[in-house]
């Protein structure tokens, strides 16, 4: 190949590093950027989880004065917007990143640099938001910045100017990553793997990437519309130039409510994975568990007007989105059944991550439950702006969300390092958890139907509001130690390093099939693809017609053979390892895309372009070299040399 | 790239969502019917639908190997390009001299930033063109790597069309807009 291309001077050669902090920088590994995420976002769960903690010590007694009011709005502002867009979005991209080219079979996602490209944006983004503590101008004004607070008229500091940039920053990234995971999962596919025989945890991450790429963008208008008023004077939300502050409503909730499933949807597919490697039985009700996610993804789009019930926009619109809100619950009630049904009859065993996603299903199901009550309009009417709510969405998110994600990190960790987590500080872990976490938000259901308002820095002696927020406050504090337990868990094992083989769990997906932790390439060869829970029917062909019945392996080949000897999956091996392509080492002839600085190069001036909104326009001027740099080197930069 | 105009259709959605919504919101002037111009405007717009035009032609002689007409073309498609940037500026400094800034009425506050982020789009677009046409010109863009102009030709048709939307909305549909009902006394009397 003699073809002529342009090229861009290097001013470093390109990253050839495999160890040290230049590979990280250079990396476009799909492990290692999964890791990047999962290691930044727990870094922001403490920092979230503090500014909770701080919160629950100025509540946990009547008339307080731990925290000023002033601080007060800044902790509750940043601990919603870091618990949602720092941890629980970035901590489900880590498992995006480890899991969907392992689960699909494949060595890489399909823009390996753009990848790279989406976490850089998201740390400098994460840390310029986070930045605002140091300035003493953190966000005021609520995680979902309600006009006209959020203008500058009540809201004069730089504080939600931050709060914008960050997010806009942070929605670049996600739209990124959504891309590149939607074309991954559609077009880079095991041979033989159809639509229907890829791993649910795959699927939900194809639907939770749709939701990203179309929702993220309605947050940048929002974002767009306030930061113009804010800076320019527009009048987009600002009544007297003839605006409408519930137009920030609509739109930041149409955003908003697709979010909410951006959140779960990730987690019930780890759920969906945990659920039948420990019942040994293949998932419930696969068809079933995939449409109700793809129809939680489309309805999610027509009950956002359910968190304004109480704006006023008449009868007619909140019987509509009352009954949307209602119907959503039946796909949401469909997957409870499926992991009640794919649990029943099983060959249980409870360890830390199986209990975690029983834990998720009773968790969750309490706070569906309560957000099925306040679906009602009336009843909505008396809860809007109470503990009540606040209870609901820490169940769905924290019982929901966050428990699906430590079972994920549990079961999965073998695969992520080759050693296991230790089971005892595991189950003591999840212990705390479930009581602190319980304790913390039962008693919050109580505050709410008695009528205490979310938001607020202290209340009066008299309310008879403060055994049950002392009981909360103790809670939250017991959810901490549990975390802390987490962490002294991760440190524990890894000097104790009890080493996970392949496959620890006699696992069902592709991902188990290739070592702990997995070569850079991936797999050896590319696995061929027959059936859903392939790797299973690898290892256990005796039950293929026990779950699909009769088939042509039946007839074709007696119980225990090798299943593709039937000729039709030709001669390559299934299962990875042992290759035998002739080259020496068994995988030199496999290509993976070179390192490159350029991702983070352009993210670092994408960044230095936002912190201009907060300092000084001529920042501009910063950003713009390293912006161009990155961009024409990475476009004319070929993925290998 | 076809996910990434997904995701850019709920973007302009949303903006253009939000103008029809606050369509003849404005307390007080000027108002579309006092200040907008059609004709010139679509003189900008025919040029914007004929860079589509010259961007198929372009795409086609890089895809038979054409090296000279395909520069050419992709040329075209930035000179055209350009002189709708062009268009939009002068318009937009008309606007203003005339009295309406974003800052003035909702009006202007949607229209500026509707427009104004089609031309950024634009411009991001016409910059991504002449970087292509220099590539095309040095040999770099061939038959064989067709799909890089492709993509770009996606972004450049997809902007031209919400252009054919904007251009309904606010300038054939709002014509018309005056004052709001009520408000014509109040303003004029």
């Amino acid at each position: 190949m003699t073809t002529k291309s342009l090229t861009f001077p290097r001013l470093f050669p390109r990253p050839q590093a495999k160890w040290g902090i230049w590979s990280w920088i250079g990396t476009v590994d799909h492990k290692r950027i999964g890791t990047l995420y999962g290691i930044t976002a727990f870094i922001w769960f403490i920092v979230g989880g503090i500014e909770a903690l701080m919160m629950r010590a100025q509540l946990a007694s009547a008339e307080a004065s731990l925290i000023d009011p002033e601080t007060f709005n800044q902790l509750f502002t940043m601990h919603g917007t870091t618990m949602v867009f720092l941890v629980i979005m970035p901590l489900s991209a880590a498992f995006f990143n480890w899991l969907v080219p392992l689960q699909i079979g494949a060595r890489d996602v399909a823009f390996p640099r753009l990848n790279a490209l989406s976490f850089w944006i998201f740390l400098f983004g994460s840390l310029i938001i986070n930045a605002s503590w140091l300035t003493g101008n953190a966000p005021n004004g609520g995680w979902f910045g309600y006009a006209p607070n959020s203008g500058t008229t009540f809201n004069p500091g730089l504080g939600m100017t931050y709060w914008i940039v960050g997010l806009n920053i942070l929605g670049v990234a996600s739209i990124a990553a959504g891309l590149n995971f939607i074309v991954t999962i559609l077009n880079m596919r095991a041979p033989g793997m159809g639509m229907f025989k890829i791993p649910i945890f795959t699927w939900m991450t194809l639907i939770t990437s749709i939701l990203i790429v179309l929702a993220m963008p309605i947050l940048a208008v929002a974002g767009i519309q306030l930061q113009t008023d804010r800076v320019y004077g527009t009048h987009f939300f600002n009544s007297l130039g003839g605006g409408d502050p519930v137009m920030w409503q609509h739109i930041f909730w149409l955003f908003g409510h697709p979010e909410v499933y951006i959140l779960i949807l990730p987690a019930m597919g780890i759920v969906s994975e945990v659920l039948p490697t420990f019942a040994r039985k293949p998932l419930f009700g696969y068809p079933f568990v995939v449409f109700a996610g793809a129809v939680i993804g489309f309805m999610g789009w027509f009950v956002w007007s359910h968190h304004m019930f109480t704006v006023g926009l008449g009868p007619a619109v909140n019987t509509a989105f009352a009954v949307s809100t209602m119907l959503i619950a039946v796909p949401t009630g469909v997957k409870i059944f499926n992991w009640l049904g794919t649990l029943w009859g099983g060959n249980i065993r409870l360890n830390t991550p199986m209990l975690f996603s029983i834990s998720f299903i009773a968790m969750f199901t309490i706070g569906g439950l309560s957000g099925v009550i306040h679906a009602s309009p009336p009843t909505d009417s008396q809860q809007q702006d109470t503990y009540f709510v606040v209870a609901h969405f820490h169940y769905v998110l924290v019982g929901g969300a966050l428990l699906g994600i430590f079972s994920g990190i549990y079961f999965w960790w073998p695969k992520f390092t080759g050693w296991f987590l230790n089971e005892k500080l595991g189950i003591a872990n999840w212990a705390l958890m479930m009581i602190g976490f319980n304790l913390t938000f039962v008693p919050q259901h109580w505050l709410g139907m008695d009528g205490m308002p979310r938001r607020i820095y202290t209340y009066a002696e008299n309310m008879g509001w403060e055994n049950s927020n002392l009981a909360s406050s103790i809670g939250s504090f017991l959810l901490g130690v549990g975390i802390l337990v987490f962490i002294i868990n991760v440190f524990y094992s890894m000097m104790k390093k009890k080493m996970a083989g392949a496959d620890p769990w006699d696992g069902r997906t592709l991902e188990w099939s290739t070592s702990s932790p997995p070569p850079e390439h991936d797999f050896d060869e590319i696995p061929q693809v027959k059936y859903r829970d392939q790797f299973w029917f690898d290892k256990y062909p005796e039950t293929i017609s026990e779950y699909y019945g009769h088939n042509d392996d039946d007839q074709a080949v007696p119980s225990g053979a090798q299943i593709d000897d039937d000729g039709e999956a030709a001669e390559l091996p299934v299962v990875s390892g042992g290759a035998d392509d002739g080259h020496g080492d068994g995988h030199s002839a496999i290509h993976l895309p070179d390192k490159s600085y350029y991702p983070f190069i352009l993210a670092f001036g994408l960044a230095i372009f936002g912190t201009a909104f907060v300092t000084d326009g001529l920042v501009l001027f910063a950003g713009a070299p390293f912006f161009i740099w990155g961009l024409l080197g990475w476009s004319m930069e070929p993925v290998n040399d | 790239m076809w996910t990434f105009l997904g995701s850019d259709v709920m973007f302009f959605g949303a903006f253009i969502a939000t103008y029809l919504v606050y369509r003849g919101k404005s307390l007080n002037g000027p108002y579309p019917s006092e200040i907008l111009n059609i004709p010139i405007t679509s003189v900008s717009t025919f040029v914007l639908l004929m860079s589509s035009l010259a961007m198929v032609l372009g795409l086609h002689y890089v895809k038979s190997g054409e090296k000279n007409k395909a520069t050419l073309w992709i040329l075209v498609v930035v000179v055209l390009g350009a002189v709708f940037m062009g268009f939009q500026f002068v318009e937009f400094r008309e606007f203003a001299h005339l009295g309406l800034t974003p800052r003035t009425n909702i009006f202007g506050t949607t229209f500026f930033i509707l427009t104004g982020i089609h031309g950024a789009h634009v411009t991001i677009g016409v910059l991504w063109m002449a970087f292509l046409a220099y590539g095309s010109h040095k040999g770099s863009l061939r038959a064989d790597n067709a799909q890089d102009l492709e993509i770009a030709g996606l972004y450049w048709h997809f902007v031209d069309i919400v252009w054919i939307v904007i251009f309904t909305v606010i300038y054939l549909i709002s014509a018309t807009d005056g004052p709001p009902p009520g408000m014509e006394s109040v303003i004029h009397g």
